[in-house]
């Protein structure tokens, strides 16, 4: 048995929400009739294969010789150097097959819809960076796999829907509603629906009805037992706060799900903050939302007076969503987690930063979490240590970078 | 007797097969929607159903998407849905039937919502996500108004779900023919016969059948084994090809009539 896979036992199904998929008072399992047996019958078969350790051998193996982990944890010095103040260590989510963490549930969940007898997946993506990992999944394990993109979102990352076709998948452009991840996901379902015989839903984030988001959490989880064992190792302690950009948030949840009983480590989520907090111009649940549901779970919701979702705005796609994953919704109301927000100009400012000081491209999702990290560390001071989830690479945002560093400087001439 | 109890008494009575129609609140406005609501009527519908449009309609197809956009651009809200229902129901005869997406409902507060239900002499509920593990406190409300909460059945569900509905909801039970979401199909799935006959051997509830009727024979299959047919998507079609004309009432009271015929 690999010391991940011996890990990993340990911490699947050790904090499982409520019978009826609720943390606290989030969560649960708002969905239309016709997908509630789908529904059970995906937590069944989830909570079989977690507690059949050939399931859990297998899916160790895939991160290890495939995925490439356990990924690096890399003191930024030079970064430090230049913000002053805590020491910044960066989890190196990038360096994974694919370039992000998505893989991770990918796979997992991949493993899942073979081991249930399925062989087409549908998944959705915001960024491309889930439905690049979805179609690399499905590649591996000879599974069809279909991807539902917004078309607003297949114009922002070109890159990654020519990355999925050589991969196998097939692209469908969805033209409704906002034309970007939410849509997607409602398309994903009713695909999901009207051929469930054969189909499993491969969601990307820790979001919609139970056991979704325990599924992701626990599949992303590694991440967390990962960076505890590197820091402890490298740092000689826990750090002081765990950062990490929250668009959904498996991400995020991946890498708290190790700290969270560490009561003396502050876990901060990253939401996108946009153009600022104007209705329809970020992506900040925690700042401009109430609770509602949307699809199929009750959490904090971006919505209007009358219960219609708002549209939503980041420089990110993986987080420009109006909903966020139930569980931070639970960190948040119990106080074990915080939410703070940076703007696009804040995440374009450390995009360029990490690149100029550390020689490394972050995806503008992560950037999100650095632009909070270079704001954390002078006010913790030197003796303190911070942790980000650098949660995926930035190739496929370079262009968009390049365009608004383009206009910037046109305006400022 | 509350007033859908009323309808598919007489329906049983008289061994006729009901017709429950769908239309989306706001398509094309909400005024013509209370003139639209008084032509099915006229035509004959038993239930009148009255879509809350909602900025994601996940579980409906690409028909009721559409009519949804035009609701909203329109201005369309749950808000206003219930002051059209107030208004015109003193020139209905029919049950109405709100079907809506939870979050608007939950945004109002469940407790506002089924007040200005109440009076605006709201029939029955439908919320399409909320299955009856989530609706507990919606229930309790609606029942302690004296509005039924109607629950969706479909190819999928359980016995034990089935008689879980029976027991929970009031009204009727809305079976959904074929999986997949809300549409018109050239074809009634059998699969229809198969869930009407697990319901009839498990709860006296009327049964409305739907999900893909659009023609009259299709309307009498239904019939065979449930009590009444649901005409949802191929009516909204119908009000999205006619909207704009002056013809479009007597095109929805055709429509209706030929699928009673």
């Amino acid at each position: 048995m690999t010391v991940e896979e011996q890990e990993m036992a340990g911490v699947f199904g050790r904090r499982d929400p409520d019978a009826r998929g609720y943390y606290g008072a989030f969560g649960g399992r708002f969905v239309p009739e016709t997908l509630v047996a789908p529904i059970e019958e995906l937590e069944r078969a989830y909570f079989e294969a977690r507690a059949d350790a050939g399931f859990r051998r297998e899916f160790a193996r895939l991160l290890h010789d495939y995925a490439g982990r356990p990924t690096a944890l890399w003191e930024a010095a030079r970064l430090r150097a230049e913000c002053g103040g805590a020491a910044i260590y960066l989890k190196r989510e990038d360096l994974t097959h694919t370039g992000a963490h998505k893989i991770n549930n990918a796979l997992g969940q991949a493993l899942l819809a073979r081991r249930m007898g399925k062989t087409r997946v549908v998944a959705e993506t915001g960024a491309g960076q889930h439905g690049v990992a979805s179609a690399t999944a499905c590649a591996l394990l000879g599974l069809e796999c279909v991807v539902y993109m917004g078309a607003e979102d297949m114009a922002r990352q070109a890159l990654n829907v020519f990355r999925m076709r050589v991969l196998g998948a097939s692209v469908v452009s969805v033209e409704s509603g906002s034309r970007t991840l939410k849509d997607a996901i409602n398309e994903a379902m009713r695909d999901w629906v009207g051929r469930v015989g054969e189909t499993y839903y491969l969601l990307g984030s820790a979001l919609g009805p139970h056991p979704y988001p325990l599924m992701v959490r626990e599949f992303q989880s590694v991440i967390g037992r990962e960076a505890r064992a590197q820091i402890l190792e490298k740092a000689g302690r826990l750090p002081d706060a765990v950062v990490a950009p929250v668009g959904g948030g498996s991400n995020a949840i991946g890498i708290f799900d190790a700290f969270i009983e560490d009561a003396g480590v502050r876990l901060i989520g990253v939401e996108a903050g946009g153009e600022g907090i104007v209705a329809g111009r970020h992506a900040a649940r925690f700042a401009g939302g109430e609770v509602g549901v949307l699809q199929g779970t009750r959490t904090f919701v971006l919505q209007d007076a009358h219960g219609n979702i708002e549209p939503t705005h980041s420089v990110s796609a993986g987080l420009d969503y109006a909903a966020v994953g139930p569980e931070h919704a639970f960190l948040q109301a119990s106080g074990r987690a915080e939410y703070v927000w940076a703007s696009d100009a804040d995440a374009i400012a450390a995009f360029q930063a990490l690149a100029r000081f550390e020689g490394i491209l972050p995806a503008l999702e992560s950037a999100h979490a650095v632009a909070h990290a270079m704001r954390l560390a002078p006010a913790l001071g030197p003796d303190a240590v911070i942790l980000v989830n650098l949660s995926g690479r930035g190739d496929k945002d370079v262009q968009s970078v390049e365009r608004i560093l383009g206009e910037a400087g046109r305006a400022s001439d | 007797m509350r007033r859908i109890e009323a309808a598919f008494t007489a329906l049983r009575a008289e061994g006729r097969t009901g017709l429950v129609t769908y239309v989306t609140a706001g398509d094309p406005s909400l005024a013509i929607t209370a003139d639209i609501l008084q032509a099915l009527d006229r035509a004959g519908a038993d239930v009148l159903e009255v879509g809350v449009p909602f900025s994601d309609p996940l579980a409906d197809g690409p028909v009721i998407q559409r009519a949804t956009e035009r609701a909203l651009a329109g201005g369309a809200t749950l808000d206003g849905v219930l002051a059209m229902i107030a208004g015109v129901r003193a020139a209905v005869r029919a049950p109405i039937v709100i079907f809506s997406y939870a979050n608007p409902i939950l945004r109002m507060g469940t407790d506002a919502f089924v007040a200005r239900a109440s009076a605006a002499g709201v029939d029955g509920v439908l919320t399409l996500d909320l299955p009856p593990e989530e609706a507990g406190e919606m229930r309790a409300a609606l029942d302690a108004a004296g509005i039924d909460t109607i629950f969706l059945l479909s190819p999928t569900t359980s016995d034990e779900r089935i008689r879980r509905a029976a027991e929970l909801g009031g009204g009727f039970l809305y079976g959904i023919s074929r999986l997949g979401v809300t549409g018109a199909r050239a074809e009634v799935a059998d699969s229809a016969a198969a869930l009407a006959g697990r319901v009839r051997a498990l709860t006296d509830r009327p049964l409305a059948l739907g999900f893909g009727v659009s023609r009259p024979e299709h309307v009498r299959t239904m019939g065979q084994v449930a009590d009444a047919a649901v005409v949802g998507s191929a009516l909204v079609q119908v009000i999205a090809e006619h909207g704009a004309s002056p013809g479009l009432l007597h095109e929805v009271e055709r429509y209706v009539r030929w699928l009673r015929s």
